[in-house]
């Protein structure tokens, strides 16, 4: 898998997002596709910010609300929102987002590691910033928002 | 035209295989390597394993041999230096045991079959991109040369023959060579033509050819009789060597001279030309002539092609066929058929959406309730018949039978009583049934903890076993049968059987169960599989690991089956593992649970109740309790049991699911509502999400929603796994360290 | 015309590297599994040079060259020996059975 910040040189792309009012992105070669939110067959036992999961062709795959996941109050789903189709490791699973703004095509070494200050549950999914004009777009760790190997092994 | 390969020319064949392999072919043919590594590994295993037990005849060893050859053949190819290392002093052990000179004493088989799990984790490194495991690696080598004695030169060991320097030194030398071919030169499938090319290959060549044997006219002509003496001189290579090395296979065919001829002598080379006849040939110069090599030879030269002037018979060439006559009959592989495994799981799919897309239809023909639609309903069912047919056919595809499986079985229960000092045969039958291949995938994890488990905590140590009156050896049986459309996989030791009161003890005092309790034998030994138990005493690094039986059971559970005990004190424990022989389809109940729709597998089902009240008694606050038949049944709510609001409606108004588990003699499960029954097509959770409490998998209904499938047992007995997704990151941790 | 060429050799991974190869270098190629396979699809194909694996179940590398050696179709066709050593005695074997060359895997 990629990481940005492995990448010493070249061009890498990002797909922007905003999630509980925040900017956000994600390296594009992880995104499989982006869809409307359709409705969840709920999961008993489920932590709070997973919706559920959904049929993409044939396949089940986990809705997980990101706002909720990074610490922000979750999202009421409507048809204006959006899920993100992403791969993380080897599993395929969706994020809910508020909306996707664009994609961002940046030299590797705009990238900048993440300022450590407090830990939290939102830093602790940042991999890195990268400043847009006067503002900035987070990059989301995408292995951060899976449980550890091992934990689900059965 | 004839191919051009030089006779003893690694490098041309060499060169564009390793050239190819290191383009876009190469993971595939490597892949296609660790694929029939696999198979040579299982053929390896049975070997040894049919040698250890005395069955092994010099065809046995064969076998053996030539499986270990091949691989490291193929890995040679593949620059795979480790594997290629051990599995050269492997197969040299091998060749001296072929040969007689090595007695297959104890000893020795302990070490092949070292050697043999040795390979197959050379094989697995190699597959990761791994480095070897020098420090497990190197004592077997050591082990293996102490049967061959002396360090063996290195002379037989030349797999870089492949990188031979042929290129031209900065000062040219030249050498005349000049050759006779024989009768037998020609019958052996030499060509001049070939080796002239190979010459041209070393530096610039002078071709000339003596005809004056050639009969006039060429009047009692035999194509194979050697008329021709050719000479060249070759400007390049500093010593003779590799023009040697050319007419390696062929020297003795041959009158052969080569001269070296000081390169200060100018004009020294036109005297070898004779006439009309002379040919020129320079590679790497010049290639004006280069054509004329094969179209001169073609007329002037004998070849093999000229059939019409072929002797019948060459008295010459004694053939020393004893060796293949008294070879085994042939043993031929049955014909089969390599699928792109993806391609088979896509139809798999299809056949699936096709069944469900059926279920839709009948369903919406039945809710149209159409006039005079029985012929409709007859085409229907055929349609389901044949889509059920289409649906086996293509599962059997994916079936494979446990072999592989049961032998990996064979080195982890070797390591196993290695470790524990215990005398343990591994018996196993079946070998040839088929399930599907998830599932001999899937079972290797629970089978390897079971099988230790079996060696670790079920057979006593010899001197117990003695003391018993029984044989020090302890013997454990794993089998494998098809009954009544199930796998069943038994794993049967014949050890001192299930100590019940430790494991009572074990789960008072780890609070499984309270102390008062009135348990069964099942019950007792069902606490097995309850999370977080371990029987290990001491913590072995075996079946130790921090995981239990419950995380065999779960991955069981996932696959659609069950797992049971049976425990004789003091002669043996059998684990029961049954399977469903398709895992793709099951018959399901479509049931209803606070608003969402659910499926439960139609085979745990023993009935289904509409409870009116004097069918009930009410237990405790909460608690009811079935009467029927004269027995009392516990009642469990679904929805609660799956973490929703417990409904309020009246069990009178919902529906009641009597159910059959393996722990729990019976059970009532209380739904909303059930609806039909039909086939649905399984989907697993555990691939993108992970294992949920009470839930074994998902279907997609017609509509295209996700519907979840019940987990009747775990329902049940109220069985708790961890979520997979902690519900934030400090429970995360928590989760992990307690693993 | 395209050269023929007839691999024998009971590794699969072996004749799939020795097809990959040989087609690319535009040679027609025919593989066989053991030696028993090779000498039969020898007879039908009548290729213009066997390569041929020494250790094989059913008939090994020598049992294959001594057949062709002794047949009554293309009997002088070249014969290259696969082999992954260089030893001497098996040169020797191999020349004795009528290999045309060797050709180191």
């Amino acid at each position: 898998m990629s990481h940005p910040t492995e990448a010493q040189s070249g061009h890498q792309e990002f797909v922007t997002l905003v999630a509980g009012g925040q900017n956000f992105c994600i390296e594009i070669t992880q995104i499989r596709e982006i869809r409307r939110w359709t409705p969840v067959t709920i999961l008993p036992h489920s932590p709070a910010h997973v919706l559920g999961v959904i049929n993409l062709r044939g396949a089940v795959i986990p809705i997980i609300d990101l706002a909720s996941k990074l610490g922000f109050p979750k999202i009421n789903p409507t048809e204006r929102h959006v899920i993100i189709i992403v791969a993380i490791e080897d599993r395929i699973v969706g994020l809910l987002v508020e909306s996707v703004s664009e994609i961002l095509g940046v030299s590797s070494d705009e990238v900048r590691e993440t300022p450590r200050g407090q830990e939290d549950s939102t830093t602790r999914a940042i991999q890195g910033i990268i400043p847009v004009g006067d503002d900035m777009t987070k990059i989301i760790s995408l292995a951060t928002l899976l449980p550890n190997e091992g934990q689900v092994a059965a | 035209m004839r191919p051009v390969v030089k006779p003893f020319d690694d490098e041309a064949l060499i060169t564009v295989i390793r050239r190819l392999t290191s383009r876009m072919t190469d993971r595939a043919i490597l892949d296609a390597f660790f694929e029939e590594c696999e198979d040579l590994l299982v053929a390896l295993t049975e070997g040894l394993t049919d040698m250890c037990a005395g069955q092994g005849d010099d065809e046995t060893v064969n076998a053996v041999f030539r499986a270990v050859h091949s691989i490291k053949g193929a890995a040679g190819a593949f620059a795979l230096d480790d594997l290629v290392g051990f599995a050269h002093k492997f197969e040299t052990v091998l060749d001296e045991v072929r040969a007689g000179r090595l007695a297959t004493d104890d000893a020795l088989l302990r070490v092949l079959q070292r050697a043999g799990d040795i390979l197959a984790d050379l094989v697995d490194a190699a597959r990761e991109e791994m480095p070897a495991n020098r420090d497990q690696v190197d004592p077997v080598l050591n082990d293996l040369q102490a049967f061959l004695g002396e360090e063996e030169p290195e002379e037989e060991f030349v797999f870089e023959a492949l990188s031979l320097d042929f290129a031209t030194p900065a000062v040219p030398q030249r050498h005349r060579v000049s050759f006779a071919p024989t009768q037998a030169f020609y019958q052996a499938g030499n060509d001049p033509c070939q080796l002239i090319t190979a010459l041209a290959d070393l530096g610039s060549t002078e071709v000339a050819v003596e005809i004056d044997e050639l009969p006039e006219k060429f009047e009692g002509y035999v194509w194979n009789k050697g008329y021709l003496r050719w000479h060249v001189s070759v400007d390049g290579p500093e010593t003779d060597l590799p023009i040697r090395e050319i007419f390696e296979f062929v020297d003795d065919l041959c009158d052969l001279q080569i001269a070296f001829i000081p390169l200060s002598e100018p004009g020294e080379n036109d005297e070898t030309s004779s006439g009309d006849t002379a040919l020129d040939v320079e590679r790497g110069g010049s290639v004006e002539h280069a054509d004329a090599v094969d179209t001169e030879q073609d007329e002037l030269g004998p070849t093999p092609e000229d059939e019409t002037a072929r002797p019948a018979e060459d008295p010459a060439r004694q053939p020393t066929a004893k060796a293949a006559a008294t070879e085994k009959p042939a043993k031929r592989a049955a014909a089969t058929l390599r699928v792109d495994p993806d391609r088979v799981d896509r139809l798999i799919n299809a056949v699936g959406e096709l069944i469900i897309n059926q279920s839709v239809i009948s369903q919406r023909l039945q809710e149209a309730d159409l006039p005079n639609s029985a012929d409709l309903f007859a085409d229907l069912d055929d349609y389901k018949l044949l889509a059920r047919e289409i649906q086996e056919g293509v599962m059997s595809i994916r079936a494979q039978p446990v072999k592989p499986l049961f032998q990996r079985m064979l080195r982890i229960a070797r390591e196993a009583a290695d470790a524990t000092g215990k005398d343990v045969t591994l018996v196993t039958e079946g070998e040839a049934t088929e399930v599907d291949k998830i599932v001999v995938e899937r079972l290797a994890d629970p089978l390897t903890h079971m099988i230790r488990n079996a060696i670790d905590h079920g057979i006593e140590k010899p001197e117990v076993r003695r003391e018993a009156g029984k044989q020090a050896k302890g013997t454990l049986r794993l089998t494998a049968s098809q009954r009544s459309g199930s796998i069943v996989i038994e794993i049967i030791d014949d050890g001192a059987g299930l100590n019940r009161p430790k494991i009572r003890d074990i789960a008072v005092a780890k609070g499984l169960v309270s102390a008062e309790a009135q348990l069964s034998d099942a019950e007792i030994d069902h606490l097995l599989f309850a999370p977080g138990f371990s029987t290990a005493a001491e913590v072995t690094n075996l079946s130790g690991r921090g995981v239990g039986m419950d995380v065999v059971k779960t991955a069981i559970t996932a696959l659609g089956g069950r797992v049971a005990i049976s425990s004789v004190t003091g002669e043996g424990t059998t684990f029961s593992i049954t399977l469903p022989l398709t895992l793709a389809v099951m018959d399901g109940m479509i049931i209803t649970v606070d608003g969402q729709t659910m499926v439960v597998p139609i085979s745990s089902i023993v009935e289904t109740v509409r409870p009116t009240a004097a069918d009930l008694s009410q237990i405790g606050l909460n608690n009811h309790l079935l009467r029927i038949r004269g027995d009392y049944v516990p009642i469990v709510d679904l929805g609660s049991r799956l973490g929703a609001v417990k409904s309020d409606k009246p069990l009178t108004d919902r529906v009641l699911l009597l159910i059959q588990t393996e722990t729990v003699t019976q059970c009532a499960i209380a739904v909303d509502d059930i609806h039909d029954q039909r086939q649905i097509v399984v989907k697993s959770m555990q691939s993108n999400y992970g294992q949920i409490t009470g839930i074994s998998g998902a279907t997609i209904l017609g509509d295209g929603k996700i519907a979840l499938i019940i987990d009747p047992e775990a329902i049940a007995t109220g069985a708790q796994h961890a979520p997979p997704f902690p519900t934030d990151n400090t429970e995360g941790e928590a989760h992990v360290t307690s693993h | 015309m395209t050269a023929h060429i007839l691999a024998i050799d009971d590794s699969r991974t072996i004749r799939t590297l020795l097809t990959v190869a040989l087609e690319n270098a535009g040679f027609r190629v025919t593989t066989a599994v053991d030696g028993v396979e090779g000498v039969a699809k020898f007879q039908e194909t009548d290729a213009d040079l066997v390569i041929t694996d020494v250790n094989m179940p059913n008939k090994d590398g020598f049992g294959v060259i001594e057949d062709i050696r002794q047949g009554s179709i293309n009997k002088a066709v070249p014969v290259l020996v696969l082999t992954t050593e260089s030893g001497a005695a098996l040169k020797e074997r191999a020349r004795a059975a009528g290999a045309t060359g060797r050709q180191t895997v």
